[in-house]
């Protein structure tokens, strides 16, 4: 190992360890909300104490919370303006996807209904 | 550059994720492009992954011809338990991203790596302890119904991306070992944690609109 490359063993400034510990507290709050949004769900769709279609809208809200969390908590994506350009292709994604993914469903849904349905 | 100008761009968030900002301000700028690419290829990745979805909503209602229905076939225990072990590994693997940054010996990230990887690997066994009882206790393979072919297909798709997540890290297990935490080594650590977070992200939806609305008849 060469040590011109390697950052080995480096006094860790105040500023640093402060950082290091907002970035921590950042993790376990994502992991905890995580839990309070997963255990919520399951509890939701194991006892269905709702009718179906209303533990169905239920469910998929908390897993829309959840991928916020996640977005916001394990990928650190927020809404600061440094972050614009990269918000933008995530946004895009976002939009592509909605497009896609309601496109195919109204389509082969709309196509049932015509062709298979008696 | 200026040291003002240079110093300035290093409290800047260059990209998405954890950046590695005033702790290392060379790898810091050389992070950005690498960074974004990386994203470019997660998002397309992501719409791969919705097109599944898509088609599993579909095939999943439609699709189930003389096969069994989604609510015959899952229960939540073991979704429940890999949904857990994911999560887990997700928060790990942070650990791991934080060592990278702060750290200035790689053996804290090589330990929080080899967690992340034993619980990603377990999630696995998980997974494939699923597909092996659909298919040879429930006699529910691929090949019953459109339905199971959709729910496969989507699974193991996301299977065989933990998998590769899983080689990925043993390859920068050896490298943070041999090379140390060198900056190139360390922009693959980040690249890892994106890719990572990102499938527990897809596991997400997995659990929620196949084995969670899968059960409400």
């Amino acid at each position: 190992m060469s040590d011109q490359h390697v950052t080995a063993r480096r006094p860790i400034p105040d500023s640093e360890r402060i950082g290091r510990r907002r970035e921590l507290r950042r993790y376990i709050a994502g992991f905890a909300l995580s839990l309070l949004l997963t255990l919520p769900a399951f509890s939701l769709a194991a006892a269905g104490v709702l009718p179906p279609a209303q533990t169905r809208l239920a469910v998929a809200g908390l897993a829309l919370l959840q991928i916020v969390v996640h977005f916001r908590f394990f990928l650190h994506i927020d809404l600061q303006k440094s972050h614009r350009d990269d918000l933008m292709l995530i946004l895009f994604t976002g939009l592509i996807i909605g497009l896609m993914v309601l496109g195919t469903l109204w389509i082969l849904f709309d196509l049932e209904g015509r062709m298979l349905s008696p | 550059m200026s040291d003002h100008a240079s110093a300035m761009a290093d409290r800047e968030h260059r990209h998405p994720g954890l950046n590695l900002d005033h702790t290392d301000p060379e790898g810091h700028a050389s992070a950005e492009p690498v960074i974004f690419g990386f994203w470019i290829f997660l998002m397309s990745d992501l719409i791969v992954f919705a097109l599944l979805f898509a088609t599993y909503a579909a095939m999943s209602t439609q699709g189930t011809g003389d096969g069994p229905a989604p609510a015959q076939l899952f229960d939540l225990r073991i979704p429940l338990l890999e949904t857990l072990v994911l999560l887990t590994s997700s928060f790990t693997l942070g650990f791991v991203s934080l060592a990278n940054k702060y750290e200035g010996h790689p053996r804290q990230a090589i330990g929080w790596l080899v967690v992340t990887l034993v619980l990603g690997a377990g999630f696995l066994a998980l997974e494939y302890h699923d597909f092996s009882t659909l298919i040879h206790e429930k006699h529910a393979g691929p090949q019953v119904s459109g339905f199971l072919s959709s729910y496969f297909l989507l699974t193991g798709t996301h299977f065989v991306h933990v998998a590769a997540g899983i080689a990925w890290g043993m390859v920068l297990i050896v490298q943070q070992a041999v090379l140390g935490p060198t900056l190139p080594v360390k922009l693959r650590v980040m690249r890892l944690a994106l890719f990572w977070h990102m499938l527990d992200i897809v596991w997400i939806g997995i659990f929620t609109f196949v084995y969670l609305s899968g059960v409400l008849a």
